[in-house]
Protein backbone atom coordinates (compact mmCIF):
# COMPACT_ATOMS: atom_id res chain seq x y z
CA UNK A 1 0.00 0.00 0.00
CA UNK A 2 1.36 3.24 -1.31
CA UNK A 3 0.97 6.06 1.62
CA UNK A 4 -1.20 8.81 0.81
CA UNK A 5 0.77 12.35 0.79
CA UNK A 6 -0.71 12.93 3.83
CA UNK A 7 0.60 9.62 5.29
CA UNK A 8 4.33 10.56 3.32
CA UNK A 9 4.30 14.47 4.83
CA UNK A 10 3.27 12.67 8.94
CA UNK A 11 6.60 10.63 8.30
CA UNK A 12 8.92 13.03 6.95
CA UNK A 13 7.62 15.38 9.99
CA UNK A 14 8.37 12.47 12.31
CA UNK A 15 11.76 11.93 10.56
CA UNK A 16 12.40 15.36 11.11
CA UNK A 17 11.60 15.18 14.64
CA UNK A 18 13.33 12.21 15.61
CA UNK A 19 16.29 14.18 13.18
CA UNK A 20 16.06 17.03 15.77
CA UNK A 21 15.90 14.94 18.85
CA UNK A 22 19.40 13.03 17.99
CA UNK A 23 21.17 16.36 16.73
CA UNK A 24 19.86 18.70 19.50
CA UNK A 25 16.71 17.16 22.00
CA UNK A 26 19.92 14.76 23.98
CA UNK A 27 22.93 17.19 24.13
CA UNK A 28 24.26 17.88 27.32
CA UNK A 29 23.09 14.05 28.63
CA UNK A 30 25.47 11.33 30.04
CA UNK A 31 27.78 9.18 27.75
CA UNK A 32 24.89 6.15 28.13
CA UNK A 33 21.48 8.05 27.97
CA UNK A 34 22.65 9.92 24.75
CA UNK A 35 23.82 6.75 23.19
CA UNK A 36 20.41 5.05 24.37
CA UNK A 37 18.16 8.30 22.79
CA UNK A 38 20.54 8.48 19.70
CA UNK A 39 19.45 4.63 18.96
CA UNK A 40 16.38 4.77 19.85
CA UNK A 41 15.07 8.18 17.88
CA UNK A 42 17.95 6.65 15.23
CA UNK A 43 15.94 3.42 14.24
CA UNK A 44 12.53 5.66 14.61
CA UNK A 45 14.22 7.98 11.83
CA UNK A 46 15.25 5.46 9.60
CA UNK A 47 12.21 3.70 9.52
CA UNK A 48 10.13 6.63 9.08
CA UNK A 49 12.52 7.17 5.93
CA UNK A 50 12.20 3.39 4.78
CA UNK A 51 8.09 3.59 5.01
CA UNK A 52 8.20 6.83 3.06
CA UNK A 53 10.39 5.06 0.08
CA UNK A 54 9.14 1.39 0.39
CA UNK A 55 5.37 2.12 1.59
CA UNK A 56 3.93 0.66 4.27
CA UNK A 57 3.79 -3.26 3.44
CA UNK A 58 7.55 -3.49 5.36
CA UNK A 59 5.40 -3.17 8.45
CA UNK A 60 4.72 -6.74 7.49
CA UNK A 61 8.02 -7.62 7.03
CA UNK A 62 9.36 -10.08 9.71
CA UNK A 63 12.06 -7.82 10.79
CA UNK A 64 9.59 -5.37 11.93
CA UNK A 65 9.54 -7.01 15.00
CA UNK A 66 12.79 -6.71 15.90
CA UNK A 67 13.70 -3.65 15.10
CA UNK A 68 10.18 -2.21 16.40
CA UNK A 69 11.67 -3.71 19.65
CA UNK A 70 15.07 -1.25 19.54
CA UNK A 71 12.77 1.62 19.79
CA UNK A 72 10.85 1.26 22.95
CA UNK A 73 13.98 -0.93 25.17
CA UNK A 74 16.64 1.71 24.31
CA UNK A 75 14.26 4.63 25.18
CA UNK A 76 13.59 2.95 28.18
CA UNK A 77 16.88 2.28 29.16
CA UNK A 78 17.44 6.33 28.62
CA UNK A 79 14.85 6.82 31.23
CA UNK A 80 15.95 4.58 33.66
CA UNK A 81 19.66 5.42 33.63
CA UNK A 82 18.57 8.86 33.98
CA UNK A 83 16.19 8.86 36.62
CA UNK A 84 16.41 5.66 38.31
CA UNK A 85 20.45 5.10 39.43
CA UNK A 86 19.97 2.22 41.45
CA UNK A 87 18.54 0.25 38.68
CA UNK A 88 20.72 1.15 35.88
CA UNK A 89 22.52 -2.01 35.96
CA UNK A 90 20.07 -4.84 36.40
CA UNK A 91 17.84 -2.65 33.52
CA UNK A 92 20.79 -2.69 31.28
CA UNK A 93 21.31 -6.42 31.63
CA UNK A 94 17.15 -6.81 30.90
CA UNK A 95 17.82 -4.86 27.53
CA UNK A 96 20.98 -6.97 26.78
CA UNK A 97 18.58 -10.01 27.45
CA UNK A 98 15.86 -9.24 26.41
CA UNK A 99 17.37 -7.60 22.80
CA UNK A 100 19.27 -11.12 22.05
CA UNK A 101 16.04 -13.11 23.55
CA UNK A 102 13.99 -11.20 20.17
CA UNK A 103 16.33 -11.88 17.69
CA UNK A 104 17.30 -15.39 18.73
CA UNK A 105 13.76 -16.17 19.00
CA UNK A 106 12.78 -14.62 15.81
CA UNK A 107 15.81 -16.19 14.04
CA UNK A 108 14.67 -20.05 14.80
CA UNK A 109 11.94 -21.86 13.77
CA UNK A 110 10.42 -22.17 16.97
CA UNK A 111 6.90 -23.76 17.23
CA UNK A 112 4.19 -22.69 19.96
CA UNK A 113 3.87 -19.34 21.99
CA UNK A 114 7.43 -19.55 23.60
CA UNK A 115 8.08 -16.33 20.83
CA UNK A 116 5.00 -14.25 21.69
CA UNK A 117 5.08 -14.52 25.58
CA UNK A 118 8.61 -13.21 25.79
CA UNK A 119 7.83 -10.12 23.03
CA UNK A 120 5.21 -9.31 25.55
CA UNK A 121 7.23 -9.34 28.40
CA UNK A 122 10.04 -7.16 26.95
CA UNK A 123 7.64 -5.04 25.28
CA UNK A 124 5.60 -4.66 28.03
CA UNK A 125 8.74 -3.77 30.63
CA UNK A 126 10.01 -1.61 28.23
CA UNK A 127 6.69 0.36 27.45
CA UNK A 128 6.02 0.47 31.21
CA UNK A 129 8.63 2.19 31.93
CA UNK A 130 8.35 4.28 29.27
CA UNK A 131 4.92 5.35 30.27
CA UNK A 132 4.88 5.42 34.13
CA UNK A 133 8.36 6.36 34.78
CA UNK A 134 7.88 9.68 33.17
CA UNK A 135 4.14 10.16 34.51
CA UNK A 136 5.27 9.39 37.81
CA UNK A 137 7.89 11.83 38.19
CA UNK A 138 6.07 14.38 36.74
CA UNK A 139 3.09 13.72 39.30
CA UNK A 140 5.24 13.77 41.92
CA UNK A 141 7.35 17.18 41.16
CA UNK A 142 10.27 15.63 40.38
CA UNK A 143 10.37 16.43 37.08
CA UNK A 144 8.38 19.23 35.33
CA UNK A 145 4.92 18.72 34.25
CA UNK A 146 5.50 18.83 30.29
CA UNK A 147 8.16 15.87 30.98
CA UNK A 148 4.40 13.81 31.48
CA UNK A 149 4.43 13.47 27.40
CA UNK A 150 7.27 11.32 27.39
CA UNK A 151 4.86 9.04 28.95
CA UNK A 152 2.22 9.94 26.57
CA UNK A 153 4.88 8.98 23.72
CA UNK A 154 4.94 5.40 25.32
CA UNK A 155 1.20 5.04 25.51
CA UNK A 156 1.11 5.76 21.72
CA UNK A 157 4.01 3.45 21.42
CA UNK A 158 2.06 0.74 23.03
CA UNK A 159 -0.96 1.63 20.56
CA UNK A 160 0.93 1.11 17.52
CA UNK A 161 2.60 -1.97 19.11
CA UNK A 162 -0.96 -3.30 19.11
CA UNK A 163 -1.57 -2.37 16.28
CA UNK A 164 1.08 -3.97 14.50
CA UNK A 165 0.69 -7.25 16.61
CA UNK A 166 -2.97 -7.21 14.74
CA UNK A 167 -1.37 -6.51 11.71
CA UNK A 168 0.73 -9.61 11.79
CA UNK A 169 -2.04 -11.71 13.34
CA UNK A 170 -3.45 -12.16 9.68
CA UNK A 171 -7.17 -11.70 11.13
CA UNK A 172 -6.64 -7.95 12.89
CA UNK A 173 -9.80 -6.81 14.78
CA UNK A 174 -9.23 -3.28 13.36
CA UNK A 175 -8.70 -3.55 9.22
CA UNK A 176 -5.60 -3.69 7.45
CA UNK A 177 -6.15 -0.77 5.65
CA UNK A 178 -7.32 1.24 8.49
CA UNK A 179 -4.15 0.17 10.99
CA UNK A 180 -1.76 1.40 8.01
CA UNK A 181 -3.83 4.75 7.47
CA UNK A 182 -3.37 5.10 11.17
CA UNK A 183 -0.16 4.55 11.70
CA UNK A 184 2.00 7.39 9.94
CA UNK A 185 -0.44 9.61 12.17
CA UNK A 186 0.60 7.64 15.24
CA UNK A 187 3.98 8.15 14.40
CA UNK A 188 4.52 11.70 14.03
CA UNK A 189 2.26 11.90 17.49
CA UNK A 190 4.18 9.63 19.09
CA UNK A 191 7.76 11.40 18.13
CA UNK A 192 5.92 14.73 18.48
CA UNK A 193 5.38 13.59 22.60
CA UNK A 194 8.72 12.46 22.74
CA UNK A 195 10.63 15.29 21.49
CA UNK A 196 8.38 17.93 23.63
CA UNK A 197 8.18 15.80 26.67
CA UNK A 198 12.02 15.68 26.73
CA UNK A 199 12.10 19.19 25.81
CA UNK A 200 9.85 20.61 28.19
CA UNK A 201 10.95 18.28 30.94
CA UNK B 1 9.38 27.46 -23.59
CA UNK B 2 8.70 24.44 -24.93
CA UNK B 3 12.56 24.05 -26.17
CA UNK B 4 13.20 24.52 -22.37
CA UNK B 5 10.99 21.66 -21.66
CA UNK B 6 12.91 19.54 -23.64
CA UNK B 7 16.10 20.88 -22.48
CA UNK B 8 15.19 19.87 -18.85
CA UNK B 9 15.53 15.93 -19.30
CA UNK B 10 18.72 16.39 -20.84
CA UNK B 11 20.69 17.81 -17.89
CA UNK B 12 19.42 15.00 -15.33
CA UNK B 13 17.54 17.68 -12.56
CA UNK B 14 17.62 15.49 -9.92
CA UNK B 15 21.53 14.13 -10.40
CA UNK B 16 22.50 17.30 -10.94
CA UNK B 17 20.90 18.84 -8.63
CA UNK B 18 22.17 16.67 -6.05
CA UNK B 19 25.81 17.28 -7.14
CA UNK B 20 25.06 20.40 -7.17
CA UNK B 21 24.12 20.37 -3.61
CA UNK B 22 28.04 18.78 -2.87
CA UNK B 23 29.50 21.24 -3.92
CA UNK B 24 27.54 23.66 -2.37
CA UNK B 25 28.41 21.70 0.79
CA UNK B 26 32.03 21.29 0.21
CA UNK B 27 32.11 25.30 -0.33
CA UNK B 28 30.44 25.88 3.25
CA UNK B 29 31.86 23.07 4.84
CA UNK B 30 35.19 25.35 5.70
CA UNK B 31 32.92 27.45 7.82
CA UNK B 32 34.57 30.87 6.35
CA UNK B 33 32.37 34.13 6.20
CA UNK B 34 30.56 33.04 3.58
CA UNK B 35 30.24 35.65 0.75
CA UNK B 36 26.90 35.09 -1.16
CA UNK B 37 28.16 36.36 -4.64
CA UNK B 38 30.90 33.39 -4.20
CA UNK B 39 28.65 30.89 -3.22
CA UNK B 40 26.43 32.21 -6.84
CA UNK B 41 28.87 32.17 -8.44
CA UNK B 42 30.32 28.34 -7.19
CA UNK B 43 26.51 27.03 -7.50
CA UNK B 44 25.80 28.83 -11.32
CA UNK B 45 29.68 27.67 -12.41
CA UNK B 46 28.77 23.82 -11.35
CA UNK B 47 25.51 24.13 -12.08
CA UNK B 48 26.36 25.32 -15.69
CA UNK B 49 29.87 22.73 -15.62
CA UNK B 50 27.50 19.26 -14.35
CA UNK B 51 24.87 20.49 -16.86
CA UNK B 52 26.92 20.44 -19.76
CA UNK B 53 28.62 17.26 -19.20
CA UNK B 54 25.17 15.01 -18.53
CA UNK B 55 24.34 16.88 -21.67
CA UNK B 56 27.55 15.66 -23.65
CA UNK B 57 26.92 12.35 -22.05
CA UNK B 58 23.69 12.19 -23.27
CA UNK B 59 24.59 12.65 -26.90
CA UNK B 60 27.40 10.88 -27.28
CA UNK B 61 25.22 7.55 -25.55
CA UNK B 62 21.73 8.35 -27.66
CA UNK B 63 22.06 4.84 -29.01
CA UNK B 64 22.40 3.06 -25.83
CA UNK B 65 19.59 5.23 -24.40
CA UNK B 66 17.76 4.45 -27.40
CA UNK B 67 17.52 0.83 -26.88
CA UNK B 68 16.95 0.71 -23.28
CA UNK B 69 13.53 0.34 -22.10
CA UNK B 70 13.90 3.18 -18.76
CA UNK B 71 15.78 5.95 -21.18
CA UNK B 72 14.50 5.61 -24.56
CA UNK B 73 12.12 8.38 -24.56
CA UNK B 74 14.59 10.59 -23.53
CA UNK B 75 14.05 13.88 -25.85
CA UNK B 76 17.63 12.83 -27.85
CA UNK B 77 17.00 9.05 -28.01
CA UNK B 78 13.46 9.58 -29.24
CA UNK B 79 14.42 12.46 -32.01
CA UNK B 80 13.14 15.35 -30.39
CA UNK B 81 16.06 16.99 -29.94
CA UNK B 82 18.61 17.05 -32.80
CA UNK B 83 22.33 15.26 -31.99
CA UNK B 84 23.89 18.32 -33.49
CA UNK B 85 21.43 20.61 -31.14
CA UNK B 86 22.54 18.78 -27.90
CA UNK B 87 26.22 18.60 -28.82
CA UNK B 88 26.19 22.36 -28.69
CA UNK B 89 24.25 23.43 -25.70
CA UNK B 90 26.79 20.68 -24.17
CA UNK B 91 29.47 22.27 -25.41
CA UNK B 92 28.33 25.68 -24.69
CA UNK B 93 27.18 24.94 -20.84
CA UNK B 94 30.29 22.77 -20.44
CA UNK B 95 32.69 25.85 -21.88
CA UNK B 96 30.53 28.18 -20.00
CA UNK B 97 31.03 26.67 -16.49
CA UNK B 98 34.48 26.11 -16.66
CA UNK B 99 35.19 29.61 -17.83
CA UNK B 100 33.62 30.93 -14.83
CA UNK B 101 34.78 28.74 -12.80
CA UNK B 102 38.69 29.97 -13.74
CA UNK B 103 37.52 33.70 -13.70
CA UNK B 104 36.74 32.75 -10.34
CA UNK B 105 39.75 31.10 -9.38
CA UNK B 106 42.48 29.15 -11.39
CA UNK B 107 42.34 25.79 -8.77
CA UNK B 108 39.24 26.63 -8.87
CA UNK B 109 38.09 26.16 -12.40
CA UNK B 110 40.95 23.22 -12.96
CA UNK B 111 38.96 20.76 -10.47
CA UNK B 112 35.68 22.14 -12.36
CA UNK B 113 37.13 21.14 -15.89
CA UNK B 114 38.73 18.23 -14.08
CA UNK B 115 35.42 16.77 -12.96
CA UNK B 116 34.41 17.62 -16.78
CA UNK B 117 37.08 16.02 -18.49
CA UNK B 118 36.79 12.81 -16.52
CA UNK B 119 33.33 12.50 -16.89
CA UNK B 120 32.74 13.28 -20.20
CA UNK B 121 36.54 11.82 -22.18
CA UNK B 122 37.51 8.94 -19.45
CA UNK B 123 33.96 7.94 -18.90
CA UNK B 124 32.14 8.47 -21.28
CA UNK B 125 34.04 8.31 -24.43
CA UNK B 126 36.58 6.26 -23.58
CA UNK B 127 35.80 3.66 -20.64
CA UNK B 128 32.27 3.11 -20.56
CA UNK B 129 31.44 0.83 -23.39
CA UNK B 130 34.50 -1.22 -22.70
CA UNK B 131 34.86 -2.23 -18.85
CA UNK B 132 32.91 -1.84 -15.90
CA UNK B 133 35.18 -0.10 -14.12
CA UNK B 134 34.25 2.68 -15.81
CA UNK B 135 32.48 3.82 -12.94
CA UNK B 136 35.24 4.53 -10.14
CA UNK B 137 36.11 7.49 -13.02
CA UNK B 138 32.38 8.64 -12.76
CA UNK B 139 33.36 8.32 -9.03
CA UNK B 140 36.10 10.37 -9.34
CA UNK B 141 34.18 13.28 -11.39
CA UNK B 142 31.33 12.62 -8.99
CA UNK B 143 33.41 13.66 -6.43
CA UNK B 144 35.00 17.07 -8.11
CA UNK B 145 31.99 19.05 -7.53
CA UNK B 146 32.36 18.67 -3.16
CA UNK B 147 36.49 19.30 -3.79
CA UNK B 148 35.75 22.33 -6.06
CA UNK B 149 33.73 24.01 -3.36
CA UNK B 150 36.18 23.42 -0.84
CA UNK B 151 39.08 24.97 -3.22
CA UNK B 152 37.13 27.54 -3.66
CA UNK B 153 36.34 28.25 0.01
CA UNK B 154 40.26 27.29 1.04
CA UNK B 155 41.98 28.32 -2.21
CA UNK B 156 44.19 24.93 -1.68
CA UNK B 157 43.57 20.97 -1.89
CA UNK B 158 43.32 19.49 1.54
CA UNK B 159 43.00 16.34 3.34
CA UNK B 160 39.25 17.12 4.31
CA UNK B 161 38.88 17.96 0.40
CA UNK B 162 39.95 14.92 -0.23
CA UNK B 163 38.38 13.08 2.32
CA UNK B 164 34.76 14.72 1.11
CA UNK B 165 35.66 13.63 -2.45
CA UNK B 166 36.49 9.64 -1.62
CA UNK B 167 32.97 9.62 0.52
CA UNK B 168 31.26 10.65 -2.91
CA UNK B 169 33.24 7.99 -4.70
CA UNK B 170 32.35 5.51 -2.21
CA UNK B 171 28.91 6.41 -2.05
CA UNK B 172 28.58 6.15 -6.03
CA UNK B 173 28.70 2.22 -6.21
CA UNK B 174 25.83 2.43 -3.45
CA UNK B 175 23.53 4.26 -5.99
CA UNK B 176 24.93 3.22 -9.74
CA UNK B 177 25.59 -0.65 -8.51
CA UNK B 178 22.38 -0.99 -7.24
CA UNK B 179 20.76 0.58 -10.44
CA UNK B 180 22.85 -1.71 -12.63
CA UNK B 181 21.21 -4.62 -10.83
CA UNK B 182 17.68 -3.08 -11.16
CA UNK B 183 17.84 -2.80 -14.68
CA UNK B 184 20.46 -5.41 -15.88
CA UNK B 185 18.16 -6.13 -18.77
CA UNK B 186 18.26 -2.85 -20.46
CA UNK B 187 22.02 -2.74 -19.89
CA UNK B 188 22.52 -6.37 -21.28
CA UNK B 189 20.01 -5.36 -24.07
CA UNK B 190 22.53 -1.83 -24.48
CA UNK B 191 25.76 -4.05 -24.32
CA UNK B 192 27.13 -2.13 -21.77
CA UNK B 193 30.01 -3.84 -19.49
CA UNK B 194 28.34 -3.67 -15.80
CA UNK B 195 29.59 -5.32 -12.36
CA UNK B 196 26.74 -7.67 -12.21
CA UNK B 197 27.07 -8.50 -15.72
CA UNK B 198 30.74 -9.10 -15.23
CA UNK B 199 31.21 -10.24 -11.71
CA UNK B 200 27.82 -11.45 -11.13
CA UNK B 201 25.10 -10.15 -8.45
CA UNK B 202 26.63 -11.84 -5.31
CA UNK B 203 30.24 -9.92 -5.74
CA UNK B 204 28.54 -6.60 -6.95
CA UNK B 205 26.93 -6.50 -3.56
CA UNK B 206 29.91 -7.09 -2.02
CA UNK B 207 31.28 -4.42 -3.69
CA UNK B 208 28.15 -2.33 -2.68
CA UNK B 209 28.44 -3.13 0.91
CA UNK B 210 32.26 -2.54 0.91
CA UNK B 211 32.49 0.80 -0.62
CA UNK B 212 29.59 1.93 1.96
CA UNK B 213 31.24 1.27 4.55
CA UNK B 214 34.32 3.28 3.04
CA UNK B 215 31.74 6.12 2.29
CA UNK B 216 30.45 6.59 5.54
CA UNK B 217 34.12 6.42 7.46
CA UNK B 218 35.31 8.87 4.82
CA UNK B 219 32.19 11.03 5.63
CA UNK B 220 32.56 10.63 9.68
CA UNK B 221 36.30 11.88 9.61
CA UNK B 222 35.75 14.31 7.08
CA UNK B 223 33.06 15.56 9.81
CA UNK B 224 35.67 15.21 12.78
CA UNK B 225 38.12 16.94 11.39
CA UNK B 226 35.86 19.53 9.53
CA UNK B 227 34.63 20.15 13.70
CA UNK B 228 30.73 19.22 12.69
CA UNK B 229 29.38 20.01 16.05
CA UNK B 230 28.87 16.51 17.95
CA UNK B 231 25.12 16.32 17.79
CA UNK B 232 25.34 16.81 13.94
CA UNK B 233 28.32 14.27 14.04
CA UNK B 234 25.94 11.65 16.19
CA UNK B 235 23.01 12.16 13.29
CA UNK B 236 25.05 11.42 10.51
CA UNK B 237 26.52 8.15 12.26
CA UNK B 238 22.63 7.12 12.76
CA UNK B 239 21.97 8.07 8.73
CA UNK B 240 25.61 6.21 8.06
CA UNK B 241 23.99 3.46 9.97
CA UNK B 242 20.98 3.22 7.94
CA UNK B 243 23.65 2.69 4.77
CA UNK B 244 25.63 0.12 6.32
CA UNK B 245 22.49 -1.73 7.30
CA UNK B 246 20.62 -1.71 3.99
CA UNK B 247 24.25 -2.46 2.31
CA UNK B 248 24.61 -5.49 4.20
CA UNK B 249 20.84 -6.45 3.69
CA UNK B 250 21.68 -6.51 0.25
CA UNK B 251 24.48 -9.04 0.84
CA UNK B 252 22.40 -11.33 2.85
CA UNK B 253 18.85 -11.12 2.55
CA UNK B 254 18.90 -10.33 -1.17
CA UNK B 255 15.95 -8.78 -2.89
CA UNK B 256 14.27 -6.01 -5.72
CA UNK B 257 12.69 -4.83 -2.35
CA UNK B 258 15.74 -4.04 -0.43
CA UNK B 259 17.85 -3.30 -3.56
CA UNK B 260 15.81 -0.63 -4.72
CA UNK B 261 15.27 0.74 -0.75
CA UNK B 262 19.43 1.40 -0.78
CA UNK B 263 19.09 2.83 -4.09
CA UNK B 264 16.90 5.48 -2.71
CA UNK B 265 18.07 5.70 0.62
CA UNK B 266 21.76 6.16 -0.41
CA UNK B 267 20.32 9.51 -2.39
CA UNK B 268 18.60 10.58 0.56
CA UNK B 269 21.59 10.18 3.19
CA UNK B 270 23.96 11.97 0.64
CA UNK B 271 21.70 15.20 0.66
CA UNK B 272 21.32 14.83 4.23
CA UNK B 273 25.05 14.31 4.61
CA UNK B 274 25.72 17.32 2.80
CA UNK B 275 23.31 19.59 4.32
CA UNK B 276 25.28 18.51 8.44
CA UNK B 277 28.80 18.92 6.90
CA UNK B 278 27.39 22.83 5.54
CA UNK B 279 25.74 23.72 9.05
Amino acid sequence: MKPSPLSRLFLLLAALLAAWQVAIGIEGLERIPVLAYTVGFGVLLVACLLLIILGLEILESPVVVVVSTVIPLSLSLGLVWEHLAAWRTPYLLFVAAGFLTIVITRSLPLKGRLPTILLAVVHGVAGMVIFLLPSVLAAQGAARPGFALVGLGGALIGLGGLLLSFLKAGRPIVPRETILRILPALLLLMTAAFVAGFALG
Amino acid sequence: MTKLRLYLPLIKTLQTGLLLATGLAGYLSAHTAPSGWILLGVAGSLFLAISGSTVLNMWYDRDIDAVMNRTHHRPLADGRVSPNEALRLGLILSALGVGWGVAMSPLYGLVVFAGLFFDVVVYTLWLKRRTCWSIVWGGISGGMPILAGRVMAISQIDLVGVLLSMAVLFWIPTHILTFSMRYFADYQAARIPTFPSTYGFETTRAVIALSAIVAAASMGVAGVMIGVQAGFLRLMAVLSAGLLVLSFATVFRPSERVNYSLFKYASLYMLASMVLLAL
